[in-house]
């Protein structure tokens, strides 16, 4: 089960938890696990099979470069954090 | 860390570009030149916030010399769509709208229409000739103004905040209440432009092919591609853009504003088309960086140990959605452990230039508010700044309030830097006159850099040298940077290697130059090229020994006792198999962050306001630094500009949303004469995820600068400023009643 930091601003679909655990091995399905888990998450991370506008993943403290295709482990933290790059 | 394992890197040879920089034989946007080329000339509004009723064209068309005449009109009218366009998602509609307004302007200085002619003087003549016909709607210029009920509002709606960023980790209410201090203050900050020297410049040839043909200064060739493909509805590959050389960037050269625009006159006229922005241009019509109002809270307990963090950030997004916001949320307490936290950002629309990223964009803002709130904490408990920032600072492990926990960062070995540097311990020395005080100030600051994709090619010649060609722009010596991760690969010397920067149709899909990520991911993107090279070559050297395994160390193949140079093999390229090509397109993830802290001496005149500074130190994390002169040229760079954010810089703008000082002359960036030598102090603490250790280098060194002079500044004067620029007439009102 990866552990998946929830935004502050989504908590309110986790009953407030900061950290929720779902099954899968890549971080899409780590998503479609937590949407099963937490309805209220459907479309709030993922839409159309894309992130979020505005919206990256981390994967253990790296931004990753593969999105939703990006391989996880029972060990791994999911976190989304805002798409920014720089100058 | 030693680089004396290295024989390439941790070098300082010089530059391959830097004979035809020096002697002015570098070819930048505005030198190009075509046969049959058209000057273009673009019509700007004058209005901060208006309907368009009318464009009117004709007489323009009709001036003698005038081929061209465009308006927004003239882009296919194709549906609204986000698009990724490597930076980021945004709607067509608004990148075609800042191009060239439809319907409504939003902000002075937007471009409306263009015209192309024989001579430059025509096109300005004639594009005078276009009548526009405004109906003014009232403007708002700040933050906290858009944010009022009863604000005009840019884009309809029922708001002008188009993004609210929350982060929160733990309970910051209730660990404020056990601390033992607590400060809460407010700033704001100006609206400032990047002032690269070379304004924005391009030429666009449609063939009769249909294929497009952009010649420009850009930090993206591959997003001015895809924009221009977008905005046309060509598909890409119709599409090729070379980028010229560039006379900085700094964020501002990663937005697209001329290209589409000389496109559609060059359709139009069948001939090649240049659009060049005046300074004017580059400041009205170009994006700067986020003015921003900034609430700040944070407490310790009684040993300097920080609780509790809490932040406000409205920053403004100019005419477009999309600002610096999250950046700024995501630095704001980055530097510091800090268990509770709760940060709040808002994106909001204001009636000024879309703003544009700006080195390091959005943290500089945050890191005054934050760092100024740490140094007032260390006065209050006695403590060195430094030792308070040490005891907090973030490290391996350290949790941000956005998520992520920090990998193998450098935070600490910048502090501890920056306490055994001889300028911490130095005397200030006397004032140089009755009305001077002196202060010293202390900032840290955090930038996260990016990864995103990079592509290399490898060449090698029979002489033994190699040609390598890249797709980033070269900003800072980025092609000398990326060839010495080549030539250490390949153990050959740099200047054996000549890299270039070619067009979109030449190399892969390479990131944009920004986000601190050009050493770092084209430079893998060579090291694996180069890698690709030395497998190719021991496959050669095999058959030509008919050996099983060659070794190759030190520019030397090997197997048994028998062994060649790179530059001898490379000579028997032709007959073991012909031309041997490395290449390698990388998209990696560890871009690691930078943090960079200052060490600022100022004197202050109470007499005028007016602060000088005496000395200046800046220290960075630089993973590995390849080539140590660059880095530390962007440390002095990002420094100077940090010094021209704290002292004098602004877009002053009337009610009515019109900028009064839009020249170099009134905008007043710091010259030499402004700034003393910056001394530099490079920290390597390697990034483990990249082959050479390398962590972004380009854009950390402006967090702190403004921080550390108001920090200084509040050291001499006794009394703290809250709003960026602190320029004399804001010193002198602050020394007149402390906050």
């Amino acid at each position: 089960m990866a552990h998946v930091h929830i935004p502050a601003l989504l908590r309110a679909a986790t009953a407030g938890r900061e950290w929720v655990e779902a099954p899968g091995t890549t971080v899409g399905e780590v998503v479609a696990g937590l949407e099963e888990l937490c309805p209220e998450l459907q479309g709030r991370l993922v839409c159309e099979g894309r992130l979020v506008r505005g919206m990256a993943i981390a994967v253990d403290g790296e931004i990753s470069s593969m999105g939703l295709l990006e391989p996880v482990d029972g060990e791994t933290e999911v976190q989304f954090i805002a798409a920014i790059s720089g100058g | 860390m030693s680089t004396s394992s290295y024989n390439v890197i941790g070098t300082r040879p010089p530059r391959h570009d830097g004979a035809d920089k020096v002697t002015g034989r570098a070819i930048y946007a505005a030198d190009f030149q075509m046969n049959g080329l058209l000057h273009g000339a673009m019509v700007r509004s004058t209005h901060a916030h208006a309907i368009l009723k009318r464009v009117d064209t004709t007489k323009a068309a009709a001036f003698p010399g005038v081929v061209a005449v465009v308006t927004a009109d003239d882009f296919p009218q194709t549906p609204d769509r986000i698009v990724d366009l490597g930076e980021g998602e945004t709607p067509v509609s608004h990148l075609r709208g800042n191009v060239l307004a439809k319907g409504k302007v939003l902000y002075q200085g937007h471009a409306i229409a263009a015209v192309a002619a024989t001579s430059l003087q025509a096109a300005e003549q004639a594009a005078k000739l276009i009548e526009v016909e405004y109906e003014p709607l009232p403007c708002v210029l700040t933050a906290v103004e858009a944010m009022a009920a009863g604000a005009p509002l840019l884009h309809g709606g029922d708001t002008n905040v188009t993004a609210h960023v929350h982060h929160a980790m733990g309970d910051s209410e209730a660990a404020f209440a056990g601390a033992a201090i607590v400060i809460e203050r407010e700033f704001t900050t100006a609206t400032v432009h990047q002032g690269y020297i070379e304004p924005h410049a391009a030429t666009v040839l449609w063939n009769n092919d249909g294929r497009v043909n952009v010649w420009c200064s850009t930090q993206g060739s591959f997003v001015v591609r895809d924009v221009v493909s977008c905005l046309l509805d060509l598909p890409v590959s119709a599409v090729r853009v070379t980028p010229t050389e560039i006379g900085g960037g700094f964020g501002g050269k990663i937005p697209v504003y001329l290209e589409p625009v000389a496109a559609l006159l060059s359709k139009k006229s069948g001939r090649p088309v240049r659009l060049v922005m005046s300074r004017r241009d580059v400041f009205e019509g170009s994006g700067p960086t986020p003015g921003s109002m900034m609430r700040v809270k944070m407490g310790a307990d009684a040993d300097g140990k920080l609780i509790a963090a809490q932040a406000f950030l409205a920053y403004e997004a100019g005419a477009y959605a999309g600002g610096m916001v999250g950046a700024g949320a995501m630095c704001v307490f980055a530097a510091y452990d800090i268990a509770n936290q709760t940060i709040d950002g808002y994106d909001v629309l204001v009636n000024k230039p879309s703003t544009a990223a700006y080195r390091a964009p959005g943290a500089p803002n945050a890191a005054f508010a934050t760092e100024s709130v740490v140094d007032e904490i260390a006065r209050k408990l006695k403590m060195d700044p430094l030792e308070l920032r040490l005891r907090n600072a973030s490290r391996e492990g350290t949790r941000r309030a956005d998520g992520p926990k920090f990998r193998r960062v450098g935070c600490v070995e910048v502090i501890e830097a920056m306490q055994a540097h001889p300028h911490y311990s130095a005397p200030l020395g006397e004032p140089s006159h009755a009305e001077a005080k002196r202060g010293r100030g202390v900032a840290i600051g955090y930038w996260f850099n990016i990864g995103l994709p990079s592509s290399c090619v490898i060449s090698v010649n029979a002489d033994g040298t190699a040609n390598l060609i890249e797709g980033s722009t070269d900003i800072g010596g980025t092609r000398t940077s990326i060839a010495m991760q080549a030539a250490e690969v390949m153990g050959i010397p740099v200047d054996r290697i000549h890299p270039a920067v070619v067009d979109t149709d030449t190399i892969g899909y390479t990131g944009v130059t920004g986000g601190s990520r050009t050493t770092y991911a084209t430079g893998w993107a060579a090291h694996d090229a180069a890698q690709d090279v030395i497998r190719q070559m021991k496959l050669r050297a095999a058959k030509l020994w008919q050996a099983e395994a060659v070794e190759f160390a030190d520019g030397v193949f090997q197997a048994g006792e028998r062994q060649m140079t790179f530059a001898e093999l490379a000579g028997k390229m032709s007959e073991t198999g012909g031309p041997v090509v490395g290449q390698a397109s990388v998209n990696p993830r560890g871009a690691g962050g930078s943090f960079a802290g200052v060490i600022a001496d100022v004197e202050v005149d109470t007499g005028t306001g007016k602060t000088t500074i005496l000395r200046f130190t800046a220290v960075q994390d630089a993973g590995r630094a390849i080539h140590p002169s660059y880095v530390e040229g962007q440390m002095q760079g990002g420094s100077v500009q940090g010094i021209g954010w704290a002292l004098n810089e602004e877009y002053w703008m009337n009610p009515e949303g019109r900028m009064m000082n839009a020249s170099l002359l009134d905008y007043r960036m710091p010259t030499i004469l402004d700034v003393p030598m910056i001394d530099t102090q490079i920290v390597e603490v390697p990034n483990p995820a990249h082959p050479f250790g390398v962590r972004g280098v380009g854009e950390a060194n402006i967090v702190s600068p403004p921080a550390g002079i108001a920090n200084a500044i509040r050291d001499a004067i006794g009394v703290r400023l809250y709003h960026l620029p602190m320029n004399p007439p804001a010193v002198a009102a602050a020394m007149g009643g402390q906050k």
